[in-house]
């Protein structure tokens, strides 16, 4: 089974969410999303700056096999991209809740972290 | 779902098994991008059991074969020498693509895909009518593909030692049996290896033999971004039965002469060439990031195309694709991945053979 740690908010179409409490949160997308794609070759990540709504498309994930779009969150600003998985998309795949991060975003309505799954939920719905 | 001989072996390493035109196969077993390398630098093994092989036997056999195919079996003097051919329409497009095994002019062995299995046996069946000639589906038999630089001594390490001299003197593309075995230095990736043909109850027991000799499972993702790199065409996404070989790279698989030989789809495929083959069919090499996927629009000055197939190259670290575009088209276009335009060069449709780039 896949990993899906405790401490993080997730949504429906597999990104993780870390609440940084300063207003941002760090994204990325989850263990069982990576193993579905398969090896990542190609990070196409948004600029910094872009604003987006919750459930826009903001960043590409493309394996060997598809390309599948992540989508924002929750809306908001995107602050800051990890620009090592553009040169490395493999991290992603190693460390997808850790050195495989793809971007913070400062989240413009805090009550739409409420709409988040939580692990439990997560896991329930990764199993479907 | 159909599942080959080998379904719990694979499962017993791993696999993540997809349904492939009705078989539960393996795509992968955990990387395809390592099992991609594996190949181009050591020994990797596929289960392509869900192929279709056929046994054609009878007095009219060649001449079955000649008005069938748009290759010459005439070009097949020496027992066991392979041919590649497409088995063509009336309109002279794709019905599909196959391996021909010559054993006597009255003896051949065929590998047709696993998707036009069906199509494929009705349309032989259909054209053998008039010709004392008889084919017959060997589905009792299972196929394995080892390929990679290592492949052949490492399959010469595992057979037993009355099969080894046989099996070590097969030229490139020939075929042979080791008694209820068929081995022929074939193959879908660009490498040098054999194609193993035997009968399902021994195929786990070389499965395992194979393991045991180092050589690796491949999936079938690796195998599609192995064989894009060698420039082999996929049928059913490169040609199909509304594509000729003329625009879709297999012209050299068509045999012209002589003249006389008035097979399925000749007349066509003429007309064709006398009007100008209006498309050609290319590599692509994307200039930047990004990957080429199949179906893709292509766009340069001489007007609009497709990719047929494409990919990340893990040999080359680059997106590659094989595209057919317009004739006029030069050595540059662009392709239209999600709405945006992107660079590419327009190369030859090989990228990538054993263990190299071809690209200069």
């Amino acid at each position: 089974m896949s990993n899906i740690p405790s401490d993080l908010k997730y949504t429906k179409s597999h990104e993780w969410v870390r609440d940084n409490g300063d207003g941002t949160v760090t994204v990325g997308i989850t263990d069982h999303a990576q193993e579905l794609l398969g090896d990542l070759v190609h990070i196409e990540l948004p600029e910094v700056g872009t604003e987006y709504g919750a459930e826009d498309g903001c960043a590409v994930a493309e394996s060997v096999k598809a390309a599948s779009d992540i989508y924002a969150p929750v809306p908001g600003v995107i602050v800051e991209v990890n620009e090592a998985v553009q040169d490395s998309p493999e991290l992603v795949n190693s460390d997808p809740y850790g050195d495989g991060w793809m971007f913070v975003m400062r989240v413009d309505d805090e009550d739409a972290m409420d709409e988040l799954l939580d692990a439990e939920a997560y896991q329930a719905e990764a199993e479907e | 779902m159909q599942r080959t001989a080998l379904y719990t072996k694979h499962l017993e390493s791993g696999a993540k098994m997809v349904d492939f035109a009705g078989w539960e196969m393996p795509i992968h077993y955990g990387s395809q991008l390592q099992e991609h390398h594996i190949v181009r630098t050591d020994a990797g093994m596929f289960d392509v059991s869900h192929m279709t092989v056929l046994d054609l036997e009878g007095p009219s056999a060649k001449v079955y074969l000649l008005h069938l195919l748009a290759n010459n079996v005439e070009k097949l003097k020496e027992h066991g020498k392979a041919l590649y051919s497409c088995m063509l329409n009336d309109a002279g497009n794709v019905i599909d693509d196959l391996i021909v095994y010559h054993f006597s002019d009255t003896t051949y062995r065929i590998v047709v895909n696993a998707a036009t299995r069906e199509k494929d046996i009705a349309w032989m069946q259909q054209q053998i009518a008039p010709f004392d000639a008889t084919l017959t589906e060997r589905d009792d038999l299972s196929m394995i593909a080892v390929q990679g630089p290592t492949a052949r001594e490492r399959v010469l390490g595992m057979l037993p030692e009355s099969h080894t001299e046989v099996a070590s003197k097969l030229g490139v593309f020939y075929g042979d049996y080791l008694g209820d075995w068929f081995i022929a230095r074939t193959g879908y990736t660009g490498e040098d290896g054999f194609e193993i043909i035997i009968p399902h109850a021994q195929a786990p027991e070389a499965w395992d033999a194979l393991l045991a000799a180092g050589v690796k499972p491949i999936g079938l993702g690796a195998r599609d971004t192995l064989r894009l790199e060698a420039g082999m065409n996929l049928y059913g996404t490169d040609m199909d039965e509304t594509t000729s070989p003329l625009v879709s790279g297999l012209g050299w698989t068509i045999g012209w002469k002589p003249e006389s030989r008035n097979f399925i789809g000749r007349a066509a495929l003429e007309a064709q060439k006398a009007a100008g083959v209006p498309q050609k069919f290319v590599g692509l090499v994307l200039e930047g990031k990004g990957v080429l996927r199949s179906h893709m629009k292509v766009v340069c000055a001489a007007g609009e195309g497709e990719t047929t197939s494409g990919t990340f190259s893990p040999t080359l670290g680059v997106a590659i694709a094989l595209a057919r575009i317009p004739a006029a088209c030069g050595d540059t276009c662009e392709v239209d991945i999600r709405g945006k335009l992107h660079p590419a060069k327009v190369v030859k449709p090989v990228f990538a053979r054993n263990g190299k780039s071809v690209l200069n």
